[in-house]
């Protein structure tokens, strides 16, 4: 393999390593209270491999949901992956064989780094797409299994290490409001969700405000090509 | 046995909505979709800052205090640092120091 593009690969990785470890972690230790060891650890992290839809699982499976809340609650709560999917197309065109994997493994951490392509100089892009999101998936496997193995003999309380996901999600939404000129998707996806909560409660609230959130950007983009 | 078929149906839906987009979008993908792709995952994150408070009550103790100055910790470190994992470590330690205490007192 070539040694360059792996490090290439492993620097632009890097960011992810320390977050998904961390992360990872929080999932096996919530994994472990619920009263599941490490393989289940391991084989969700090998096969659904989503971080905020595992934390979510994590109740699912605990509180005994039903098969169909499970599959609604995943095509919800992951219904993003579809817009992460939908705007990699072109970039993924000629990824072979590489490119089952890299759909499979477009989490949000790998989407943002990948969104915007390779480096000028790396000389094989697919084969960098491929190492950027393997690596994060090992780090997510890590994390994931060193946290069901040591979350009962760490020497603190672990209470509150959920709150990782949210501090994820509302330090992604600053970083994304600080680069964008155009607030007003961020703003859409952010009041339609609280609005829909309000009005369905929070069990039920996540379709409709998605397709809420669709619905309204769709009367934006047709305003903005009327304005053109 | 329940919860492996719980494990399997959640790996089974994530797989489907990451091929679906590729499957059906095989030769030009519409513009109309080119543009979701565009605002959808800013939009997307939005809901979930949301979907993480869903089950905060502000009506009673401890009035979603933890949480939000929690939030507001992560958004301080953010524009300051600009570094995710400095955010997340920061705001998770903050939290998990805030609701011990508060377990405790």
């Amino acid at each position: 393999m070539n040694s360059k593009i792996m490090k290439q690969a492993f620097i632009k990785s890097f960011p992810v390593m320390a977050g998904y470890i961390v992360l990872g972690i929080g999932f096996g230790i919530l994994l472990r209270n619920a009263g599941y060891g490490v393989l289940w650890a391991l084989v969700a992290s090998v096969f659904i491999y989503a971080g905020s839809m595992q934390y979510v699982g994590v109740g699912l499976i605990a509180g005994g949901a039903s098969v169909l809340t499970t599959l609604i609650t995943t095509l919800t709560v992951n219904a993003r992956h579809l817009f992460y999917s939908i705007s990699m197309i072109d970039r993924y065109k000629n990824s072979k064989p590489y490119k089952p994997y890299l759909i499979f493994a477009l989490t949000d951490e790998t989407y943002s780094l990948l969104c915007d392509g390779a480096p000028d100089d790396v000389d094989n892009p697919e084969l960098y797409y491929f190492l950027v999101s393997f690596l994060n998936q090992c780090y997510w496997i890590i994390g994931s299994v060193a946290g069901n193995l040591l979350g009962s003999v760490l020497p603190f309380s672990t209470a509150g290490i959920e709150f990782s996901m949210t501090a994820l999600f509302i330090a992604s939404f600053t970083e994304q409001w600080l680069v964008s000129q155009d607030h007003i998707p961020a703003l859409t996806g952010l009041i339609s969700a609280f609005v829909c909560l309000m009005i369905f409660g929070a069990n039920k609230f996540l379709i409709p405000a998605m397709l809420l959130i669709t619905l309204i950007l769709t009367i934006f983009r047709r305003r903005k090509e009327a304005n053109q | 046995m329940t919860s492996a078929i719980l494990v399997a149906v959640m790996a089974a839906a994530t797989i489907l909505l990451c091929f679906l987009p590729f499957l059906i979008f095989r030769e030009k993908t519409p513009r109309y979709i080119v543009y979701l792709g565009e605002v959808l995952p800013a939009a997307t994150i939005g809901m979930l800052v949301i979907y993480c408070f869903k089950d905060v009550s502000v009506l009673s103790a401890p009035f979603g205090i933890p949480e939000l100055t929690a939030a507001a910790c992560v958004i301080g470190l953010q524009i300051w640092k600009r570094n995710l994992l400095i955010s997340i470590l920061g705001g998770t330690v903050f939290y998990m120091i805030l609701i011990q205490m508060i377990v405790i007192t």
